[in-house]
């Protein structure tokens, strides 16, 4: 019964994968693309979740953390590069 | 007992998965960034924060572990993603990205425009 639910919900999240996939393909501007990108790894946070409660096993819950980590950063450093051009600034480059 | 906290866990998890239906939906529904930008960051913090719940309470129940690990990961996301969002979409309203064309209201342009120095700034 409960690995039936863990199936339809990783189904659901492989979907809404697909769905983020098209946004990320088509999308019309960049930042449409770095929205699609950071629901992308929040999604792969919960694959993580639903294997590692299908395979029985925690020591893949590490990655959780990690991922969410790594993806807070990416986001982080696509929005200033899109505002700004550049990721790290030098201020003292004059 | 286990029987009633697994079947809350499982709730909880075909909760997440089905909000994290409901934002991929919006984001490929909804008509520009601003907008997709709300769907994608409420949503799936609230899902992948019910889902996390729901894993947590798994192996709580079923395997007396107690692990930390989701925890400060449900803290961490819970922190930054909607800073994340905001972030995009501040870097898309200041590269000029077009709001809807059926949308009505933009305070942040009137309240520049009323105040220039705050722009040439740079």
């Amino acid at each position: 019964m409960f690995e039936i639910v863990l199936q339809i919900s990783l189904l659901c999240v492989s979907i809404s994968m697909l769905g983020l996939l098209y946004r990320l393909i088509k999308g019309p501007t960049v930042p449409d693309r770095v929205v699609a990108l950071d629901a992308m790894g929040i999604n792969l946070i919960a694959i993580m979740a639903l294997t590692s409660m299908l395979l029985d096993t925690t020591a893949y819950l590490e990655g959780i953390l990690l991922l969410g980590i790594l993806s807070f950063i990416g986001t982080v450093a696509f929005s200033k590069f899109i505002e700004k051009g550049e990721v790290i600034e030098n201020d003292r480059d004059l | 007992m286990t029987e009633i906290f697994k079947f809350i866990s499982g709730a909880f998890i075909l909760l997440g998965a089905f909000l994290s239906l409901v934002s991929a939906f919006g984001i490929i529904r909804l008509p520009d960034v601003y907008t997709r930008n709300h769907a994608a960051s409420k949503t799936s913090t609230l899902g992948i924060m019910l889902l996390l719940t729901g894993t947590f309470i798994f192996f709580f129940v079923e395997h007396g572990h107690f692990n930390s690990r989701i925890l400060l990961g449900i803290f961490f996301i819970f922190m930054t993603a909607p800073v994340a969002g905001h972030l995009i979409s501040r870097a898309a309203y200041n590269t000029d990205v077009k709001l809807w064309d059926q949308s009505v209201e933009d305070d942040l342009k009137e309240s520049r425009e009323s105040k220039p120095s705050l722009i040439e700034r740079e």
